[in-house]
């Protein structure tokens, strides 16, 4: 295009390209990163305990208010306690679930931190703080946080 | 320590899409604005830094082809952090410090417009745990409101008052993008976006940038009457796991906020609260006196270009000074998502 075409270009003229999220790198997950997701390939949860006693779940590899080294790996429950939570009305690419659903924090059974995960659930009216919900696990896990499929609430929908 | 000073600052007219524009020739006419308002050259200047990211340009070191935007020869001193400019301008300051340089131009922006930005800030998050589940930057945020919301801690009314606040006083505001607002009982009536969060809690979406011009002592007198000195900067981050983190607190607003000299009384605070809920846990942690003027540009609710809207704060406060027409300010800058990572900074006028 000459020079004095790019005067007033319309918005047709305008050069474009797609725009592609990726990391496109493999990382090591290390002793206790490793540990979970290896142990969500055998459909079991691992928290981790601090320094003051508490179980962090999803685990940490150092403590979060000290910075001391965590080792003592504890299991705990594949049911647990929604303690916040917020509904995603249009799906993303990516997400584990595929129609509406919530986003929530959930304190599993055994934990006293809240991991983050999806609700299944039929709309907003049926999701609430401290309701009990359950892991529905993935048909072929492979060793990462989306081998929990997403969570369900106890009992149903309410 | 050295007396080291905002003396120049300039910001684009923020836009929901820039779609005309590349990077280099959104920030160049700002970072241009910036130096010529005080009569500078990319020559009297020590230190270069600007916050971008990758993610959002779509691009590996994508803030090496902006420097075209500040004129790179002969060969300047430059650095960049994948941050808030705000965070740029810390490090700026840090290298005056050290001697090393006794001016800078510290510049940051982003165009969020080509691709699905909810979406692009999940990149944000913990590569193992969070990063996989691909949450929206709004529900994540719906998290943070629910937990104040069941605690008691604000009110959806609350929330949607301070929507109207910061956008009726970005009226005033030329570089503003929301500006004005229906009234809170209208707001209120509006259905969700993402339960609790209808679209009034939200920040825009926007494409923009910020420049500022730092120097230390005699050199900052000489450019301007009433430099904006930096009288405490200070930043913190707290836990990156949002589940072992109290929501309806942000402790390390309070603790940049002490090491920053946070005390007596402000004319102006400008802080960097994108999500309505945001904005009280910030004033929390600041802990001001009431009679403060807030946010008189309409912060983050009225424009948000990402990895500028922080600096942008202390651009504002500085503006103020620099005019004379306030004598101390608090600006505040947050990075991560639910103000994971924040930074204080006290802005003061006189010589």
């Amino acid at each position: 295009m000459a020079a004095d075409e790019m005067d007033g270009a319309d918005s047709s003229e305008l050069l474009r390209a797609p725009l592609v999220i990726e990391y496109p790198f493999n990382r090591t997950t290390g002793p206790v990163v490793g540990a979970f997701v290896t142990a969500l390939r055998n459909r079991t949860v691992l928290g981790i305990r601090d320094t003051s006693g508490r179980v962090v779940c999803p685990p940490v590899e150092y403590d979060p208010r000290t910075g001391a080294p965590l080792e003592e790996l504890v299991e705990v429950g594949d049911a647990g306690e929604i303690t916040s939570w917020s509904w995603v009305p249009e799906v993303r690419e990516g997400q584990p679930l595929q129609t509406p659903h919530a986003l929530a924090l959930i304190r599993l059974d055994g934990a006293d931190t809240s991991l983050l995960h999806v609700v299944d659930a039929p709309g907003p009216d049926s999701v609430a703080t401290g309701a009990r919900v359950r892991i529905r696990w993935a048909d072929e896990p492979t060793g990462a946080i989306t081998d929990i499929e997403c969570f369900e609430l106890d009992g149903g929908a309410s | 320590m050295r007396d080291v000073a905002i003396v120049s600052v300039a910001q684009s007219r923020h836009r929901r899409a820039a779609t005309e524009l590349n990077e280099v020739e959104m920030i160049q006419p700002v970072i241009r604005q910036a130096l010529d308002q005080i009569g500078a050259s990319i020559a009297d200047i020590g230190f270069t830094c600007s916050g971008s990211s990758d993610y959002l340009a779509g691009q590996a070191f994508s803030f090496v082809m902006t420097l075209d935007a500040v004129g790179a020869w002969p060969p300047i001193m430059e650095s960049h952090v994948e941050m808030d400019g705000a965070w740029a301008l810390y490090e700026a300051w840090l290298k005056i410090q050290t001697g090393a340089a006794d001016t800078a131009l510290v510049y940051s922006y982003s165009k969020a417009s080509p691709g699905d930005l909810p979406r692009v800030m999940s990149r944000m998050l913990d590569p193992y745990y969070v990063g996989p589940l691909w949450p929206d930057s709004v529900a994540y945020a719906g998290l943070q409101a629910r937990a104040m919301l069941d605690a008691g801690a604000i009110t959806e009314r609350q929330m949607a008052e301070v929507a109207h606040r910061n956008r009726e006083a970005a009226r005033s505001n030329p570089h503003a993008q929301v500006v004005g607002s229906a009234s809170v009982d209208e707001l209120l009536a509006a259905p969700m976006l993402s339960d609790p969060l209808r679209v009034h809690d939200c920040p825009p979406i926007s494409d923009g940038g910020v420049a500022v011009v730092l120097a230390a002592g005699d050199r900052a007198r000489a450019w301007v009457d009433r430099p904006a000195w930096i009288r405490g900067i200070d930043h913190r981050i707290d836990g990156h796991q949002i589940g072992a983190r109290d929501l309806t607190t942000a402790p390390s607003v309070a603790i940049a906020a002490q090491h920053a000299g946070v005390e007596g009384t402000f004319d102006v605070a400008e802080v960097h609260a994108p999500f309505t809920h945001q904005e009280q846990l910030v004033l929390d942690g600041l802990g001001l006196d009431d009679g403060v003027q807030l946010n008189p540009s309409g912060g983050a609710l009225a424009a948000n270009p990402m990895m500028a809207a922080g600096l942008i704060r202390l651009g504002e406060v500085a503006t103020r000074i620099l005019d004379g027409s306030v004598g101390r300010g608090v600006a505040h800058a947050t990075a991560g998502h639910l103000l994971q990572q924040n930074l204080v900074c006290v802005l003061e006028g006189g010589d």
